[in-house]
């Protein structure tokens, strides 16, 4: 009875997104205000019968309901509460209720958020995000039901999938969906502002919080999914450049380059166009994502729905939203005029190059991951593109953007940098370059190049983005949200700098053959496997190891890495023993049983990995900070000097 | 109206996009195609997995067509197509063998006694070698090998019947012909 409910409450947010884009578009095209009111009343229903649904769905895996197609496939008895409630979103279909439900949220948001806005305007935002909310509840009901009956009912479930196990996990896809559709916000005021054919600083202004705060989700959802990654893969990798990653981490970067470009169409009026197309890109990419994801166009490990009908209903879904985005940019966007010039080493030119630079890389990693797609398609036979390429094409512009980002945050707006800044910033250039040979001379015994220039990097980010509360400080200037958010994210940026060019440069790897007793030495610790014992959870049977740990003969930890086989079948499952340090992780990893007591062990040695995921809670918390600045939260108005040329009829 | 075209460039991009989208969608990613094909079947001498002391090779099916399918008990899509297999053997055209990839030797027999066994024979593969020589990378996997020692196909994932009738058949030598 519960799950119909749920397919019912389903149908009913469906007509109710129909309700909310059809008369939230109407009413603004007509100037009808009864209608737009229609739209957002609509907003608010379709919230709470996509929540009841949402809430149907986890009620069925709660009380195991296994007549449920869904719930029997995704859980079992024995799988604790927790993880039921998480398998709501393990697979497809639940996925797609949870984007649903995400993307009625935001809209709520924004629908309680926009009272100061133009009512036309308004109307329109409201009217693309109901559009959008159509064509995933659609895609539900007409390819996906999380609500299909299985007859007759299972005795038992199959299980969550096992790697699905986890904490990080769980957690990972709401807040990364959360991140996903909250480009939503940004994308529905681009469009609303292509068709309306004007823009101006209230829009910027309007804008940005809604899209750092998403762009703050991704960046926790992607950190989530590398550190479960390193811990739960048993390879000891934090990122693999697998399409998937690839499919969040491109919107991430589109999303970074928005907030950047926004900065100066708020501040200057300028890159207006731009900052358009980078607002629809940002979610373009996210829908992109789920089509390259879902539809099977590209293989991957972390693929686990692949069915032709949903790739073609998601591609006509991309197709019509981003196309038509894409179209109303071509119409449009040319009107959008911005004249004013500035200096070289102005702000606006700095931001210029981020953009640039964030673009490029982003380009690329697009081109690599479906070029194995276009040579397919073009009979030029089946590759893959792997590290090697993504790692190039990515580290080619990230290392002037970094250069240029510890300069850019000190130049003024329209004028360029002050004199006195200049030597300050030749002072803490220098300083970084000595800090670099020195963390590789006294820490690593080895001075390489790459990681010279990585540890250089990733120090001049932080002093330079540490200098500016400092300067600020001493000449009692204000230090507003803005200011503080930017500092901290930067300063974040410096540490992911750091530890990513710590891991890539003196990471050690190892595998050995070890029987109990034996003992093999990395990095100077003495890895001894101490003993192996019998454990059972509550749903997987499995060993795990005793690895003592000592360095000059000084215990440091005991590592406990296990093995595991889930009751539901499948291949074993390796969980690593970390011991975390901020310096560096030491990792082991069970292999295969090799016979005769032996057993093949990895052993890892990480320095600095921790700063990569410190270093993106410092992003992410300064997207929060500067979100919450004064200026967002203060009356919209807009100046008529910053009104497009020609405003549209 | 005229429209200034580098405002057009993303929306002609993403066409293409599409469009190459669309062919890709009517591919199967499935088809990885094998370096192994048109060359000799990688040679090998393994344990059978009934008998220990017993071995099965390459060698023993010199001068005939065989199928070499590639399975294991903790590989959900070997249970899948188990019937299909237990078919083919019954139309007993080519000798089918199995190469029990990663798996346990009792939980490898009790499978094949509960759910009948195709097999001619099995070689038991526990460490995957000779599973790296033939460039499996996941079970199932069934090659056919033709009379002349080369392998003429390859098929990645559960075999049914209509994938049998349509990729190997047209493949095998025609009853009554060959050896």
């Amino acid at each position: 009875m519960i799950p119909e409910l749920g397919h019912f409450a389903l149908i009913l947010a469906l007509l109710l997104s129909a309700t909310q884009g059809g008369f939230s578009l109407g009413g603004a095209a007509r100037g009808n205000h009864a209608w737009m009111a229609a739209g957002r009343s609509a907003v608010v229903g379709q919230f709470v019968f996509t929540a009841v649904a949402f809430a149907a769905l986890a009620w069925s895996f709660a009380e195991r309901d296994f007549s449920v197609l869904y719930v029997a496939a995704n859980s079992n008895s024995q799988l604790p509460l927790f993880y039921r409630i998480a398998a709501v979103w393990g697979a497809h279909e639940g996925s797609l209720l949870l984007w649903s439900l995400c993307l009625a949220g935001w809209t709520l948001a924004v629908t309680a958020a926009s009272a100061s806005l133009d009512a036309p305007f308004r109307s329109r935002v409201i009217g693309i995000l109901g559009l959008i909310s159509i064509g995933f509840q659609l895609f539900m009901l007409t390819t996906s039901n999380p609500f299909d009956r299985l007859m007759p009912a299972a005795a038992e479930g199959q299980d969550l999938n096992p790697l699905l196990q986890d904490f990080a996990l769980a957690v990972h896809p709401p807040i990364l969906y959360f991140g996903y559709v909250g480009f939503s916000v940004a994308f529905a005021f681009a469009c609303a502002t292509l068709l309306e054919g004007r823009l101006d600083a209230a829009w910027a202004r309007w804008t940005r919080p809604w899209t750092l705060a998403a762009w703050l989700f991704l960046t926790i959802g992607i950190a989530l999914g590398s550190w479960w990654a390193y811990y739960e893969l048993g390879w000891g990798g934090w990122w693999f450049w697998d399409p998937v990653e690839n499919a969040s981490f491109m919107p991430w970067l589109a999303g970074t380059a928005l907030i950047h470009s926004l900065a100066v169409t708020e501040k200057r009026g300028l890159f207006k166009s731009w900052t358009l197309l980078l607002a629809v890109s940002a979610f373009s990419l996210s829908l992109l994502g789920t089509f390259l994801v879902r539809s099977g166009v590209l293989i991957s490990v972390h693929a686990f729905a692949t069915d032709p009908a949903r790739g073609i209903f998601i591609l006509a879904f991309l197709t019509v939203v981003i196309g038509g985005a894409l179209a109303l940019f071509a119409w449009r966007a040319p009107r959008l005029n911005s004249a004013a010039g500035f200096e070289v080493t102005s702000r606006e030119s700095f931001l210029l190059f981020n953009n640039a630079f964030l673009v490029a890389a982003l380009s690329l990693i697009l081109l690599g991951t479906l070029y194995p797609l276009f040579m397919d398609a073009l009979e030029l036979g089946k590759v893959s593109v792997g590290p090697p390429y993504f790692d190039l094409v990515f580290l080619v512009p990230m290392i002037p953007l970094l250069a240029l980002l510890g300069v850019g945050m000190h130049a003024a707006w329209k004028r360029g940098l002050l004199g006195s800044m200049r030597v300050r910033l030749v002072v803490v250039a220098a300083g970084s370059l000595a800090g670099a040979l020195i963390i590789g001379a006294a820490a690593y015994g080895d001075i390489r190049p790459m990681s010279t220039v990585g540890f250089a990097l990733g120090l001049w980010v932080m002093l330079s983005s540490a200098l500016i509360p400092v300067m600020r400080l001493r000449s009692r200037q204000p230090l507003p949200a803005a200011v503080v958010g930017m500092v901290v994210a930067h300063f974040g940026i410096g540490l992911a700098t750091l530890g990513i060019t710590g891991v890539q440069s003196f990471k050690i790897e190892k595998d050995f053959a070890l029987g109990i007793g034996e003992a093999a030495t990395i990095a100077g610790y003495e890895f001894k496997f101490a003993a192996l014992r019998d454990v059972r959870g509550p749903n997987y049977v499995g060993v795990e190891a005793d690895i003592v740990v000592s360095r000059a003969a000084v215990p440091v930890t005991v590592l406990k890495p296990q093995k595991r086989l889930y009751n539901s079948g499948g291949n074993p499952l390796s969980e690593a023993g970390i011991e975390v340090g901020a310096a560096r992780d030491l990792f082991a990893a069970l292999g295969d049983e090799l016979g005769q007591g032996r057993w093949s062990v990895r052993l890892q040695y990480k320095p600095l990995i921790r700063c990569i995921w410190l270093g993106a809670i410092l992003v992410a918390l300064g997207g929060l900070i500067a979100a919450f600045d004064r200026r967002y939260r203060a009356p919209v108005t807009s100046t008529a000097g910053d009104r497009a040329v020609a405003p549209a009829r | 109206m005229k429209l200034p075209s580098r405002f057009i460039l993303p929306a002609a991009a993403f066409a293409v996009l599409v469009a190459f989208f669309v062919i890709g969608l009517q591919r199967d990613p499935g088809t990885i195609p094998s370096p192994l094909i048109g060359r000799s079947a990688p040679a090998f001498s393994l344990e059978s997995l009934g008998d220990p002391a017993w071995r099965v090779g390459t060698a023993d099916f010199a001068g005939r067509a065989w199928l070499l399918n590639v399975w294991a008990t903790w590989c959900a899509g070997c249970r899948d197509e188990h019937e299909a297999l237990l078919a083919i053997a019954r139309e007993n055209r080519v000798p089918i063998v199995g190469l029990n990839w990663r798996d346990d030797r009792s939980l490898a027999l009790g499978w094949l006694a509960q759910l009948g066994n195709p097999y001619a024979s099995v070689a038991y593969d526990p460490e995957g070698r000779t599973a790296i020589d033939w460039g499996v990378y996941g079970a199932p996997e069934t090659f056919l090998v033709g009379a002349d020692g080369r392998v003429l196909v390859k098929h990645i994932g559960p075999l049914t019947l209509d994938v049998w009738q349509r990729k190997f058949v047209p493949l095998l030598p025609s009853p009554g012909e060959g050896t």
